[in-house]
């Protein structure tokens, strides 16, 4: 069965995060005053798997080796109902 | 003696590498594909600058993962040389080559300009002609090369001596200003492996021949080189 994961790869807590920074000011350029921002990435994966906790695992295991570098980035999965 | 630079869709100056080692110092080379894989018995290993995959997902992510990468590995395990410039340092550190990553700078453009360097270890295989706390003049081009890694891993750098370069302005001083791109304590260059591994986000092979304004970055190329012929 096909199941769609939706992951989110983003910077830990305290990374400097130079986009935010830049877009938070061009915000502020336009009037909108802002506490804080800070971006994240999501890829929308779609797996063929026996179960939604086998989607996830594979999802998992591809942050883990690809998508994030742990230096970084957290990453989050989400199995689409 | 024989070099290899590794081409990947994208690299751009292998080419440049290429003729520094080939022309400019006389030593065999050879451009390897990466699909082609590393066949021969090479004495060190050049990942040349660029923008493999287009940097997608992040700088030297996808090229890391590259099977031709495992060649690259198993010759650094072997106590083989392997430099990462610009492009290869970041592949080298996506690799596991070297602890931390290179990413976005601070101020998030490219800057492409001269960049003075303080040579920080001079006993490794890459910076033998170099005397300790050198000012070396280098280019960078580069917008993902804020070296960031965590504080027990620059802890470690510092202690083993696994800083090869940091930025400076050109009396030598390490400030904030000297540092063009917010790299962790002004870390421009990492050891990796038992020092046979460097990375370096300056481009050496750009500053190789008087012709081009500095050839600093030659004593680099010469360093390797009587490294390997003392092997």
């Amino acid at each position: 069965m096909n199941y769609t994961v939706d992951i989110t790869i983003s910077l830990k807590e305290g990374m400097l995060d130079p986009e935010a920074r830049a877009i938070q000011h061009a915000l502020s350029d336009l009037g909108f005053q802002t506490e804080k921002i800070s971006t994240a990435r999501v890829f929308s994966v779609t797996i063929d798997a026996v179960s939604k906790e086998g989607a996830e695992g594979r999802a998992v295991e591809m942050c883990e080796r690809l998508l994030a570098n742990p230096v970084i980035h957290c990453y989050k999965t989400e199995v689409r109902e | 003696m024989k070099f290899a630079v590794v081409q990947f869709g994208g690299s751009n100056c292998d080419r440049d590498v290429f003729h520094v080692v080939s022309d400019v110092c006389g030593v065999d080379c050879d451009l390897v594909w990466y699909k082609d894989g590393l066949k021969k018995d090479y004495d060190a290993i050049v990942l040349p600058g660029g923008f493999s995959y287009g940097d997608y997902l992040r700088a030297g992510a996808i090229a890391a993962r590259m099977p031709v990468m495992k060649d690259v590995i198993r010759h650094a395990d072997a106590g083989g040389l392997v430099l990462g410039i610009c492009n290869g340092a970041q592949i080298g550190a996506e690799s596991g080559l070297v602890p931390g990553m290179f990413t976005t700078n601070e101020y998030p453009k490219f800057i492409c300009r001269e960049a003075y360097l303080r040579v920080e270890n001079t006993t490794s295989p890459f910076t033998s002609k170099y005397t300790p706390g050198e000012v070396i003049s280098i280019p960078i081009a580069h917008k993902e090369g804020r070296y960031v890694a965590s504080p027990d891993v620059l802890e470690t750098l510092e202690s083993e001596n696994r800083v090869a370069f940091r930025f400076c302005d050109s009396e030598g001083n390490v400030t904030e200003a000297s540092n063009p791109n917010g790299s962790a304590g002004n870390i421009t260059g990492v050891l990796g492996g038992d020092g046979n591994v460097l990375v370096m986000m300056p481009h050496p092979e750009r500053a190789s021949e008087k012709v081009l304004g500095s050839d600093d970055g030659l004593r680099l190329f010469e360093s390797m080189i009587a490294h390997c012929e003392a092997q």
